[in-house]
């Protein structure tokens, strides 16, 4: 605590940063440490500088040990069922009826995959056309409105959007094509939106570093604006936008509050979009409540696929990204 | 033929120009959708009764301010365990590390760390400290749980908040026989601090909307906590609970307001504090 305010209490930086010649000019630096500079390093401060930077390390590695214990906690709660049950009849039965002693998990993986899939599909063209908006056609005072915009989106709670989606979305789209209104169509539309943050951003990123010869170049030759975007500023930002979708799957896979609430939460393979469905995510917070024994350890094991999915996407950036730098 | 190639050009350049405009009124229009809405239904809710009373009854009727307590309990907690660790580091990672198998570990477990889904993290928490550590349902054990979701976001933010300090300052320092530790901490941290604050408030801001950890870590029981060790019900676990069971809709209008205010109210001032920064650096 006494730290940091010595931290703040310090401006001598922000003017340096303001005025580069004076910095190098005349250089106004506290004294004790001016003193300092006059004598040869001791055995003393070079201890402390070592001490240092392996506390840094150590919490770096804090996110290191955050990656094992949750696959050790998350494991140990959760392994005893693919001994049980089976790990292939686990990820391949066809039947979730815990109560009844069946574990099989394909219709979740399934459903959780066609709520990604249709996101991805609404929510992925908006989401990089917002981001070339962003980067190459707003004005700034259309930027200065657009991008607080995604950051506030950023920022909604996913069980506001869940809230949203149950109390105003749900109603709407009972009424125009019947049934409930819980269903594979609202979860869609609530899960594109929430992923729209996650790819703008990282699409505007990739946009923004893309050199401003380029855009020269091509709109020198002729070009038109969306030309220019299209046959030379997207196939040059590709790897970046690709790492951003699969983020964006990432987010839209490991999504719960929001579609518990309009999901409908019914364990089958939903007929069409507008009947109830059971996902990944959702089964553990409908059956966490209750479940014991063999159920429980299955949610724990459902856990376990919903990390290892994560950590396949995580990966998969990981591939594209140096596959796209050997490219490059 | 050269004259229809080019308004063809042109032609398609508009109409591609007109859907970019469209994605991006999209957006905005969503966010406001949701804005307006919950602005709308929640704002007749928002009475000194119902924020600062306690719930009574079978429908919870009265206010929520044991929610509101509890949310902002936890959250600092959170921030008090993550901050300090996720700042330094981020000073390793940025000033320290040299590329390696040994960074490229630490990146990989943080980008990992950041995609495990809250639920994932949710019960990982009820895993390790609810049971294995024998915390119970507490304000600890969920504020432990949110500094591990929490720490890849402060890092990433802090890390690019020092890696922005220009070069020449860091020489300046060096030059005038500064240790490395102490350019760090006098002259680096002290320039990246208004970036790295902003990204902090809107980890906080995460911290407080979040749902799925909370609610495995803490419990869903109505209480205000003292110690630590206390469970207790935050706003965003209330607004599910009601909005699940079909309970008082109106006071879940309420609690979904207050929660998107509070949401505004981090990201205006993370943004001010940019503002206020970009200006004092001219």
């Amino acid at each position: 605590m006494a730290n940091d305010a010595d931290l703040t209490g310090h401006d001598a930086a922000p003017e340096m940063c303001a005025d580069p010649s004076s910095a190098a000019a005349a250089p106004q630096p506290p004294k004790h440490s001016a003193r300092r500079a006059l004598t040869k390093i001791t055995r003393g401060t070079y201890l402390k500088e070592a001490a240092l930077k392996n506390l840094f390390l150590l919490c770096a590695f804090v996110a290191v040990a955050g990656v094992a214990l949750i696959f050790i906690f998350v494991g140990i709660k959760g392994w005893p069922i693919f001994g049980k049950v089976g790990i292939f009849d686990f990820l391949g039965g066809a039947t979730w009826f815990p109560t009844k002693g069946h574990f099989g998990i394909l219709p979740l993986i399934i459903n959780s995959l066609l709520a990604m899939t249709g996101a991805l599909v609404l929510g992925g063209p908006l989401a990089v056309g917002t981001a070339v908006f962003l980067s190459e056609v707003a004005s700034p005072r259309a930027r200065a409105l657009v991008r607080p915009a995604v950051e506030l989106l950023a920022g909604i709670p996913s069980v506001v959007y869940g809230f949203f989606g149950l109390v105003l979305l749900r109603p709407i789209i009972a009424d125009l094509f019947g049934g409930l209104g819980f269903g594979l169509l609202t979860v869609w539309l609530i899960l594109a939106v929430m992923i729209v943050p996650t790819i703008a951003t990282l699409t505007e990123d990739a946009l923004n570093s893309v050199p401003e010869g380029i855009r020269e170049a091509s709109y020198s030759m002729g070009a038109t604006k969306w030309q220019t975007i299209w046959r030379v500023l997207l196939p040059a930002a590709k790897i970046g936008i690709i790492d951003a979708i699969i983020l964006g799957m990432g987010r839209a896979i490991g999504e719960t509050m929001a579609v518990v609430m309009v999901a409908g939460n019914a364990s089958v393979i939903p007929a069409d979009v507008l009947k109830p469905f059971l996902t990944l995510t959702t089964v553990i917070v409908m059956d966490m409540p209750y479940a014991s024994g063999d159920h429980r350890t299955a949610l724990f094991g459902v856990a376990i696929i919903l990390f290892v999915i994560s950590m396949i996407f995580v990966a998969a950036i990981r591939v594209i990204s140096r596959f796209g730098k050997r490219v490059g | 033929m050269q004259s229809q190639e080019r308004v063809n050009k042109n032609v398609t350049n508009g109409i591609a120009l007109a859907v970019i405009w469209l994605a991006a009124i999209a957006t905005v229009g969503a966010l406001g959708t949701i804005l307006v809405y919950v602005f709308v239904n929640g704002i007749g809710q928002l009475t000194p009764t119902f924020i600062f009373t306690n719930p009574h009854g079978v429908l919870m009727e009265g206010g929520i301010w044991p929610t509101i307590q509890a949310t902002l309990y936890v959250t600092a907690l959170a921030m008090l365990i993550t901050t300090p660790i996720a700042v330094l580091a981020a000073v390793y990672l940025a000033e320290y590390a040299v590329q390696g198998r040994l960074v490229q570990t630490i990146r990989f477990a943080a980008d990992s760390l950041a995609s495990v889904p809250s639920i994932v993290m949710g019960l990982f928490g009820l895993s390790l400290f609810v049971e294995g550590l024998g915390m119970r349902l507490s304000a600890i054990a969920a504020a432990l749980s949110l500094a591990f979701l929490l720490l890849p976001i402060i890092v990433r933010t802090t890390e690019e908040s020092i890696r922005a300090v220009p070069k020449y300052i860091r020489w300046g320092s060096y030059g005038l026989g500064a240790s490395k530790w102490q350019t760090v901490s006098r002259i680096v941290l002290p320039s990246a601090l208004p970036r790295i604050t902003t990204g902090v408030i809107l980890a906080a801001g995460r911290a407080a909307g979040e749902t799925a950890v909370v609610i495995y870590t803490m419990g869903t029981m109505i209480n205000a906590p003292v110690s630590p060790m206390d469970p207790g019900r935050t706003m965003p676990v209330d607004l599910m609970l009601k909005a699940q069971e079909g309970i008082n809709v109106p006071s879940a209008y309420g609690t979904a307001m207050l929660l998107v205010l509070m949401v505004l109210a981090f990201n205006l001032v993370a943004r001010w504090i940019g503002r206020r920064n970009r200006r004092m650096q001219g």
